[in-house]
């Protein structure tokens, strides 16, 4: 899980900016990538000032440091946003100019590229080419003049994350100053609440008591982590008892949105678990609560269905994105072939026996997960995301959702339905529960029995296939994947109660976020202790789980 | 008349404890008494071996005793092995003394790493030894009848009692897991010394613990026996076969069960504390589900609802399984694979049902074959 980022206090829904903007903030050094995204020039600039652009450029060499401030002073008047990657490369010393004055930026490897052109200097002539010096004077300078033209950047993200810094970094009088007047220009209403903040932090160090009242009034409930540290220091040492009252005040009101999102983190987390709880429990809900048939085996359907995705990963290396998508329908195939093989080579001389079947279907797990070791030796493999998967989805600083957690979920519940919809609408579904009902009814008006169970079984097996490409962008793939999830998932089923898939459902649901919500007082490991144990009591109370099958299906 | 009842009726019972008692006359003196350079010397090694195989027949036995006789399988008997081990593993851990790396005589040694400052109040007492030995048959034995007590009140039976007993284990793993429970986490118990004023090393030791696993296991087969053997083990084998109708006959069903429950974890717990002496450590791996569900295979492969066929099945498994590792470490869980599948598919009876198949059979064995008041039973649920 990625941390929420103190950064940003909008809502932003692209994820292109958002690696965009972490890059600006984190560093200076690597501004290429904003350039090749942000290529379009401001709309002000005219021919006449891009000429002039160009002038100031070669101007940079020359003259003495003074001079050089000067012209940079204009370069960043014209606000021209190339000129963010120029400067920011000749505050860290690697702009280059040669004889003629025309400018290259020194790159990680060593190489030299063209300031303004960005093509490759060819080895040969670098030699030519001498570091323009700059001193201390300067750099501060330069700073200021970055900011400026990020605050003054096209792009709002750019600008928010330009005020961003100024959050983290602190305002000086200079700074305070230029925010003062960004913020009469500025029309985003992000980048005009960060500026408040950014004010606001300021103001709380200043000597005009008004002015340290009405800051801490702005941040009341703000959730950036430097309000929040700022306000303590004020509510912890300030002199004056009613300035104090406020911060704590304002600090108070911070604190209990903080806690109103980690719950909402929280709930997250705890459907996320669930949705992968359910995925593994809902193939076991159809071979276990259907058709009465305990298969240890499952776990390792997923492990198939884990590596498949996998293999299929490595067919298709530059297909990342839908390789994901193809794995989905390939590992419900194999994991379900696999499942109808055991189904008629094994189970099939064990049904009514269940304790015997458990054993069975267990010797069939471990000549599995030995297959897979053997195949595909013991070690994890790691199965990569693809783009449109990963990052995460920033709500605030201190809730952010990932892609993939969220992904899986929506997968989770859309497998759900679909299982749903196959078992109440397709004629497979009413033979399958027409058998699980009652057999020998079922034989005497028709349906070949046999050929139902291993088709169930194999629709159980697909889906914990399907489960396994799921599990697969959360985990590493290797041979005990499935071992860990088998006694979950039958916790869940048992939980929920069996032949009941509304009740796997909420099972499942109700595990996961149990677990999240103890883990944070009891720690991971005695969360999950705690979960078993008091299933376990559960099942004392209620041995048929929290949804018992009722009528005459319910048999005993 | 006691002896008739309980080994003259048993032909393989007789035979199996015959052979058990012959390696326990011919071990120790093959080991201790033959010149160590004669073909014939047993080394060491092959008598820890087989004094584990001892424990593990015992364990296997109080498998069959729940599991054959009552009906009841525990996916959980590793977890009262392990206690017991535990229970054992302590008391050598106080033996250690200041002779642990730290030197510390109060602390055992991985409390030290972790600086801890006091011995955590269950650890005291494990200075003698037959609070351990209590503790040894206690905790095991309280475990089982809280968690017996629960799960047999309200009536969960069958495939759901064996996966709460799974979760039970596994649960039990994780905790162990943990440092702070004060059990040595990951690593567990190890590095011991001496057990009663003897060093654990010596050869004279080993074969004292062979001995007293040997002697416990044929104490416990005949203790087994004299339970099957009595009204008691009918009405056990009646619960296996028809549960509900020996409810109805006004048999108090949950008792029967929680008691025979609560007596095979001791023996199971017994297993643990001789094992951990003879192989010099014990960690929470001990607990791992696979542990547990493999000893039901042992049961299942020697021939359940026999007993002896319990101490066959796991001398024949783990003689196996040493062999494979030996040799090709890889192809043994195939083996272990295949032997659940087949041996559940072609060998009901196991490899005990293979002899007695012409041979007037035992009436445990028979009920087991013929019984379809507990398929009918058992697809009910």
């Amino acid at each position: 899980m990625a941390k929420p980022t103190p950064f940003t206090t909008g809502h932003y829904f692209s994820l292109r900016h958002l690696t965009l903007f972490m890059f600006l903030v984190l560093s200076l050094i690597n501004y290429s990538h904003a350039q090749t995204a942000e290529a379009v020039t401001d709309t002000a600039t005219t021919a006449e000032s891009a000429q002039n652009f160009e002038q100031l450029l070669e101007q940079i060499p020359q003259g003495s440091l003074a001079d050089r401030a000067d012209t940079l002073k204009k370069l960043a008047a014209l606000n021209d946003s190339r000129s963010i990657e120029i400067i920011a490369a000749l505050q860290q010393g690697k702009l280059l100019a040669n004889s003629a004055n025309k400018l290259a930026i020194a790159q990680e490897d060593g190489s030299l590229n063209e300031a303004l052109g960005k093509n490759k200097i060819a080895r040969e002539q670098t030699d030519d080419y001498t570091k323009i010096p700059v001193n201390n004077s300067l750099r501060n300078q330069l700073s200021s003049l970055l900011a400026q033209l990020n605050l003054n950047h096209a792009d709002e993200k750019v600008r928010l994350s330009a005020v961003k810094r100024f959050i983290n970094d602190g305002l000086d009088e200079d700074s305070a100053a230029l925010l003062q007047q960004q913020i009469a220009l500025e029309k985003d209403s992000d980048v005009i609440d960060a500026i408040k903040v950014a004010m606001a932090i300021y103001g709380l160090r200043s000597d005009d008591e008004t002015l340290r009242r009405e800051s801490i009034k702005n941040l009341h409930g703000s959730l950036e982590p430097e309000a929040r540290t700022a306000l303590n220091e004020l509510a912890s040492d300030s002199s004056n008892e009613e300035i104090r009252r406020e911060a704590e005040f304002a600090l108070q009101a911070i604190d209990n949105k903080i806690s109103y999102y980690r719950f909402g983190e929280n709930v997250f987390f705890g459907l996320s678990l669930g949705s992968v709880l359910l995925l593994s429990a809902i193939g076991l809900a159809i071979t276990f609560g259907v058709m009465g048939v305990i298969n240890m085996a499952h776990g390792e359907m997923m492990m198939i269905g884990a590596y498949t995705t996998w293999v299929i990963q490595q067919l298709f290396p530059n297909q990342l994105a839908y390789s994901l998508l193809m794995a989905i329908p390939a590992a419900f195939l194999m994991a379900g072939i696999v499942g109808v093989i055991i189904e008629r080579s094994v189970i099939r001389f064990l049904y009514g026996r269940p304790l015997e079947t458990l054993l069975a279907t267990f010797g069939v797990s471990l000549i599995l997960q030995q297959a897979a070791r053997s195949i595909f030796s013991p070690l994890n493999r790691a199965v990569s995301l693809p783009e449109w998967m990963s990052g995460s989805l920033v709500i605030n600083p201190v809730l952010s959702l990932t892609y993939n957690r969220l992904f899986i979920l929506l997968f989770g519940i859309a497998v759900f339905c679909l299982l749903l919809a196959i078992l109440k609408k397709t004629s497979l579904g009413l033979k399958v529960r027409a058998v699980s009902q009652n057999r020998t009814m079922a034989r005497a008006v028709g349906v070949r029995a046999n050929w139902v169970d291993a088709l169930t079984f194999g629709l159980g097996s697909g889906i914990a296939g399907v489960a396994g490409v799921a599990l697969s962008q959360l985990t590493n793939v290797g041979p005990n994947l499935g071992q860990a999830y088998i006694i979950d998932s039958f916790m869940v089923v048992v939980f929920g109660g069996v032949g009941n898939l509304w009740g796997t459902l909420v099972g499942a649901m109700g595990l996961g976020i149990i677990n999240k919500f103890l883990e944070p007082y009891a720690g991971a490991v005695l969360a999950k202790v705690l979960v078993l144990v008091l299933l376990i009591l559960f099942i004392q109370k209620k041995p048929k789980g929290l949804f018992p099958q009722k009528g005459r299906a319910a048999a005993d | 008349m006691l002896t008739k009842r309980l080994l003259l009726n048993d032909r393989g019972g007789l035979i199996v404890l015959g052979l058990v008692a012959l390696i326990m006359l011919v071990v120790p003196v093959l080991n201790l008494w033959v010149p160590s350079d004669s073909a014939l010397h047993l080394s060491t090694y092959t008598v820890t071996l087989l004094g584990k195989f001892l424990c593990y027949a015992l364990l296997a036995l109080s498998v069959d005793l729940i599991w054959g006789y009552c009906g009841i399988l525990s996916l959980g008997q590793g977890a009262f092995f392990s206690l017991g081990g535990y229970a054992m593993g302590m008391y050598l851990m106080r033996q250690i003394g200041n002779r642990g790396q730290y030197g510390n005589a109060e602390l055992p040694d991985f409390m030290v790493f972790l600086n801890w400052e006091h011995l955590p109040w269950y650890w005291f007492g494990f200075d003698n030894f037959w609070f351990a030995m209590l503790m040894v048959m206690l905790v095991p034995g309280l475990l089982a009848f809280v968690f017996g007590w629960l799960a047999f009140r309200s009536r969960v039976t069958g495939v759901y009692f064996s996966i709460i007993t799974q979760a039970l284990t596994y649960a039990l793993m994780l905790a162990f897991f943990r440092n702070e429970m004060g059990f040595g986490g990951n690593n567990g118990l190890t590095d011991f010394k001496d057990i009663l004023g003897f060093s654990i090393t010596a050869d004279g030791t080993r074969i004292g613990l062979f001995l007293a696993s040997g002697f416990a296991l044929i104490f416990a087969y005949l203790a087994c026996r004299y339970i099957v053997t009595s009204r008691l083990g009918r009405i056990a084998i009646s619960i296996r076969d028809a549960e509900t109708r020996t409810r109805f006959c006004g048999y108090k069903v949950e008792s029967y069960k929680l008691w025979l429950f609560v007596f095979s974890s001791v023996l199971a717990g017994i297993a643990g504390a001789l094992y951990v002496p003879q192989v010099g450590i014990i960690n929470p791996g001990e607990f791992s589900p696979l542990n547990s569900i493999e000893l039901v295979v042992w049961v299942a492969t020697g021939g359940r609802g026999t007993l002896y066929g319990a101490i066959v099945g796991a001398f024949s498994v783990n003689y196996s399984k040493t062999l494979f590792t030996s040799f090709s470490p890889e192809s043994w869980l195939f083996v272990l694979g295949a032997l659940f599948v087949l041996v559940t598919l072609v060998l009901p009876k196991g490899l005990v049902g293979l002899f007695a198949r012409n041979k007037k059979t035992e009436s445990a064995h028979e009920s087991l074959e013929a019984n379809p008041t507990e398929k009918k039973e058992v697809t009910a649920e």
